[in-house]
């Protein structure tokens, strides 16, 4: 046996010694990026935990073929796992990666679902369709689909008078902030809900985006009807386009995510979910932003811009801007 | 965990450079504990806050009228949404991938593909939650109707909507709940471990002292090497001298009066890894006393 004496010492104990004070340095250096973030490490350290890291795996792989010390293995298996995470993790600073998302991730991502997109257009047309179609066999449907808490009053039983006071802004801006932030949470939750039930095969997604536009159907032919189709739709319009694209998007979203799971095509069914989750959910990311716009138009710019044509005005620049930075040409990133 | 159901959670997981992480994943019950210390940090923090924002409510209506008043209820109502929806997301996102409850759980979020973890996956994984937790939720907690049949539906269907989906983990080899499914992640175990003692630092100085001969040390394998290490480590004395004895009985080896349990057991643990570790290196490594391939 070529056993070296130089002492007693194990030949795995003294692959330890020699090692152990470098794994505890990337144990700590671990310590401090989960603690904080990657902005507490030195660019010493930086360059270090990459160069430690591999050190720390290659002595794993020797002492699972070599040691039978089992507090070592089972050390160097959680630290390796905890440095592959960091160094082969996310890199980026939260403000990079929302620079990317603003600038491609969130149009592409958008872009990327324009079948669903268009289908769930369609679904919210029908559902408006046949909400008027409804409303005008008999005003009576109006109540069966519009929630009392929404409808405040609006309703075939009030008079022409009393509907067109609706349609008017208020003089002052008190309450509004409250207004416009109950109505971004309700609205977003409202469309994380859409996205989530996408997860049951599109059905309930594709129920709530129909019953969003019966909704406006009833809405929109009750006013029609008195002859205020053209106020309530400026009404309607100013914060509208953005919050109905936004739901749009939001049920497109679920829509992508439910097909893919009945139909997984060449994918197994696993693969083809966690890649449309991912795509679905960038574009969930950008729509709770898109409602927070539209709680804010709603809030406060239909309550401060009465004239009607103002108000369509405001509706066509919000289409024009949202047209163009999802669809429009891009060469070169903008913002 | 018996050996059994932890290499039922283990994961082969080959890095670039062709080393296997052999992932743990979380089980049921850290994942049931990480999300219910979570919950109740939410509960804490909604009461908490809800009662300073109140407090300091009813000064800013004295001070200021509606308008005080109005900033703490949108800041009520955002930090609201904000708890709800982007509590998971943001400690997620961090570079532990963990919320406090799955830290206190050595658990964290990965990718199941071993790639990185994008913002997109954790944003759907816990989009889902909508789905899985808080409609359930406001199921239970509806305003009380006045049709007395309905609501009892009602709590009937939450219920078994919640458990349908609190135990959906459970009917997936890989621990998987909807939104893990969605996002293409997995929650594995990630415990910070510090490096424990290495129990052939005093054997092997104690093995000085003590002579045995090749037939005494090939009585045992790894298994039974483990066994031992596990005793020198709890170091408790009856089980010592229990182990000792009966190590002492098999190899045939004398004890001398007033000899230390402690003394005996570590040297031969260190004379038993030595060896084992030995035919480690050419090759052979014997399981236990029964595994005799040579």
């Amino acid at each position: 046996m070529i056993d070296v004496k130089v002492d007693g010492r194990l030949k795995s104990q003294r692959f330890r010694q020699e090692r152990e004070a470098d794994w505890q340095r990337l144990e700590r250096l671990m310590e401090k990026v989960e603690k904080g973030s990657m902005a507490s490490l030195s660019e010493e350290e930086i360059l270090a935990a990459p160069v430690l890291y591999r050190s720390a795996l290659s002595s794993l792989s020797v002492a699972r073929a070599t040691s039978l010390d089992r507090g070592m293995i089972d050390y160097l298996e959680m630290l390796c796992a905890r440095a592959y995470f960091f160094v082969y993790g996310s890199r980026e600073t939260l403000r990079s990666q929302l620079a990317a998302f603003f600038a491609g991730g969130w149009p592409a991502a958008v872009r990327g679902l324009w079948r669903e997109t268009l289908v769930s257009v369609g679904l919210m047309v029908v559902g408006a369709l046949v909400g008027a179609w409804l409303f005008g066999q008999d005003a009576e449907w109006y109540y069966a689909f519009m929630p009392k808490e929404m409808a405040g009053g609006r309703d075939p039983a009030a008079t022409t008078d009393m509907l067109r006071s609706t349609l008017a802004g208020e003089k002052s801006a008190d309450g509004l902030s409250m207004f416009a932030t109950f109505l971004f949470t309700h609205n977003a939750q409202v469309a994380l809900l859409a996205f989530a039930l996408g997860f049951a095969l599109c059905v309930p997604t594709a129920m709530l985006v129909i019953y969003n536009g019966v909704i406006l159907g009833v809405f929109f032919s009750l006013f029609a009807s008195r002859g205020l189709g053209v106020d309530a739709g400026g009404w309607l319009a100013i914060h509208g386009v953005t919050e109905l694209f936004a739901v749009c998007l939001a049920g497109a979203a679920g829509l992508r995510i439910g097909w893919s799971v009945a139909f997984p095509g060449e994918r197994s069914r696993l693969d083809a979910a966690s890649a449309a989750g991912r795509h679905a959910a960038t574009v969930m990311g950008g729509v709770v932003v898109m409602l927070f716009f539209a709680g804010l138009l709603e809030g406060f710019g239909r309550q401060l811009i009465v004239a009607t044509p103002a108000r369509y005005g405001v509706a066509a620049l919000t289409a024009v801007i949202w047209g163009l930075y999802f669809y429009g040409p891009r060469r070169r990133a903008r913002a | 965990m018996s050996d059994t159901a932890a290499l039922k959670l283990t994961r082969s997981f080959i890095t670039p450079e062709g080393v296997d992480l052999r992932l743990q994943l979380g089980d049921a019950g850290q994942r049931a504990g990480a999300f219910l210390l979570d919950a109740a940090i939410m509960m804490a923090v909604l009461i908490v806050v809800s009662i300073l924002i109140g407090l300091i409510g009813i000064g800013a209506w004295t001070a200021a009228g509606m308008k005080g008043a109005e900033v703490m209820a949108v800041l009520w109502l955002l930090g609201f949404f904000l708890l709800r929806n982007f509590y998971f997301i943001g400690f997620e996102l961090s570079a532990a991938a963990a919320t406090p409850g799955k830290r206190v759980m050595g658990l964290r979020v990965a990718a199941r593909d071993g790639g990185r973890l994008r913002p997109g996956a954790i944003f759907a994984r816990n989009a889902m939650r909508e789905l899985e937790v808080f409609i359930p939720i406001s199921m239970l907690f509806a305003p009380t109707g006045a049709e007395g049949g309905v609501e009892g539906w009602m709590y009937l269907l939450g219920i078994t909507w919640a458990g349908i989906f609190a135990l959906f983990p459970l009917f997936n080899k890989d621990r998987l709940r909807a939104g893990d499914l969605i996002g293409g992640t997995w929650v594995v175990r990630a415990p910070k471990r510090k490096l424990v003692r290495d129990m052939a630092d005093e054997g092997a100085e104690r093995l000085q002292r003590y002579a045995f001969t090749l037939e005494q040390i090939e009585a045992y394998g790894a298994k039974e090497l483990h066994v031992l290490e596990d005793v020198l480590r709890q170091r408790d004395r009856k089980t010592m001298r229990a182990v000792a004895d009966r190590i002492a009985g098999k190899i045939g080896w004398a004890r001398l009066d007033g000899e230390d349990d402690y003394d005996f057991l570590s040297a031969y643990y260190a004379a038993l890894r030595k060896r084992l570790e030995a035919r480690l290196l050419m090759g052979v490594r014997r399981r236990d006393k029964h595994d005799v391939a040579r």
